[in-house]
């Protein structure tokens, strides 16, 4: 059989052969160890990326916990500040009513004491006007009544004169 | 300074091309023996007049060529493997950079049209990628090579054989029905054989384009007066550009029907009545 263009099978045949040979080794020697090599920087590349991405991950981690601590102390500075200051509002209004509350004691301890004076001081008077109108009624009963008048004014004015002693 | 240089590129560029024209001169005639251009285009198609003797076998000079190109590769991929990839640094070099650059260009051609299933593709499409564009290039070395008749001829791109088109064509729809058997089983071969006429366009697109390039060379070699400045533009024409722009095709064409029988489809189950 004679086919066209002279094709011939054992020739086909050889090519293929040839090719499968050709690319059996260029697979071996060159494709398999470009892409190994290839793919080994690549690994090698991806864990440094991998690896940096982890610790970008971990400091962001450690900027949100101290951002999140740096927080809490503000808040908790804020609550004792509030609390400190109730505190000291409570103390001072108790030193305000126990000041007023022992003002008050104080005050009506002195009216109490001047209350009790101002009587002894009237009842001193008064024994002193009793007994002085006593004496005046027993000199009138005993004597003219302008000699108990005389009397009466000179021991007045001794008296005077004793109590200036100065 | 710069008019000096001026002076000095014009005389070099004069005294080149006086020394063309005296070549012309004296290779105006014939030398050795000659073949009609009809002759050499058809042979370059039929491979009917000159073949090369291989352990008893009569061969196209394609299949040498072929031989030739693998033992080349692997000589210097061994060469590679050895001296280069072990010295490979974590921040490459120009060299190291050139070759990852070749492996992750073909394996994200794999990936991107195969993307659930791309080792063994990525391996094919590179191995076939890098022979058909060394290959291509392989005709500009103009290696010389005895025929049967005892004529000189330079070694022909071994794509250019037909034969050697219709081993790549078939290889790739071999590799693509393998993606279908291991994606879907026997399915995946129906999904397969559907493309029958596959192998049969990828070989003669690249039978085709190839032939293409070689005619339209041994066109322009064939007169002497063409042989002039014009070769440079035709081998890059018809030469790199080819060998980058079949590569690619190929290279994609079979990464994508690979992708495509290889896709794993769920069964659609029957409503139960």
């Amino acid at each position: 059989m004679n086919i066209p263009l002279n094709i011939d099978w054992q020739q086909i045949l050889l090519h293929a052969l040839n090719l499968v040979l050709l690319i059996a080794g260029l697979y071996l020697l060159l494709y398999k160890p470009v892409k190994k090599f290839m793919a080994q920087r690549e690994a090698r590349y991806q864990g440094m990326a991998d690896a940096a991405e982890e610790k970008t991950r971990q400091a962001q981690q450690m900027y949100d916990d101290y951002a999140g601590k740096l927080k809490g102390v503000d808040d908790e500075i804020r609550a004792k500040r509030a609390q400190e200051m109730e505190k000291t509002a409570e103390t001072t209004r108790e030193m305000l009513d126990d000041a007023r509350a022992q003002a008050d004691k104080l005050i009506a301890q002195g009216r109490e004491n001047g209350a009790r004076e101002k009587e002894r001081i009237l009842q001193s008077a008064r024994g002193e006007i009793a007994r002085m109108s006593e004496e005046a009624a027993r000199k009138l009963v005993g004597g003219s009544l302008s000699q108990v008048y005389d009397q009466f004014l000179d021991s007045a004015e001794g008296r005077k004169n004793d109590e200036q002693p100065e | 300074m710069e008019s000096k240089r001026r002076v000095g590129v014009l005389v070099a560029t004069a005294l080149i091309v006086a020394a063309l024209v005296v070549g012309i001169c004296l290779t105006g005639g014939s030398g050795g023996e000659e073949e009609s251009i009809q002759v050499t285009m058809r042979d370059a198609v039929l491979h009917e007049t000159n073949r090369i003797a291989l352990f008893g076998l009569e061969v196209n000079p394609g299949l040498i060529s072929a031989f030739t190109v693998t033992g080349l590769l692997l000589v210097v991929a061994a060469l590679i493997r050895v001296f280069a990839i072990p010295r490979f640094k974590l921040v490459p070099g120009k060299f190291q950079l050139l070759l990852e650059t070749l492996v992750e260009t073909f394996d994200n051609l794999a990936k991107s049209n195969s993307p659930h299933r791309n080792g063994f593709l990525g391996a094919y499409i590179f191995g076939a990628g890098v022979y058909i564009f060394v290959s291509t290039l392989f005709e500009l070395l103009g290696l010389q090579v005895i025929t049967t008749e005892g004529l000189s001829m330079a070694m022909p791109a071994p794509l250019s054989d037909i034969n050697g088109a219709i081993a790549l064509g078939v290889m790739s729809y071999l590799v693509i029905l393998s993606g279908g058997i291991a994606g879907n089983g026997l399915r995946g071969v129906g999904s397969t054989l559907k493309e029958f006429s596959l192998p049969i366009s990828m070989s003669f697109r690249l039978f085709g384009a190839m032939l293409s390039g070689l005619l339209v060379t041994e066109l322009v070699y064939a007169y002497i007066q063409l042989s002039f400045v014009l070769p440079v533009i035709v081998a890059v024409l018809f030469t790199l550009l080819h060998a980058l722009i079949q590569t690619y095709v190929l290279t994609m064409l079979t990464a994508l029907f690979y992708g495509e029988v290889s896709e794993h489809h769920e069964k659609v189950k029957k409503k139960e009545k």
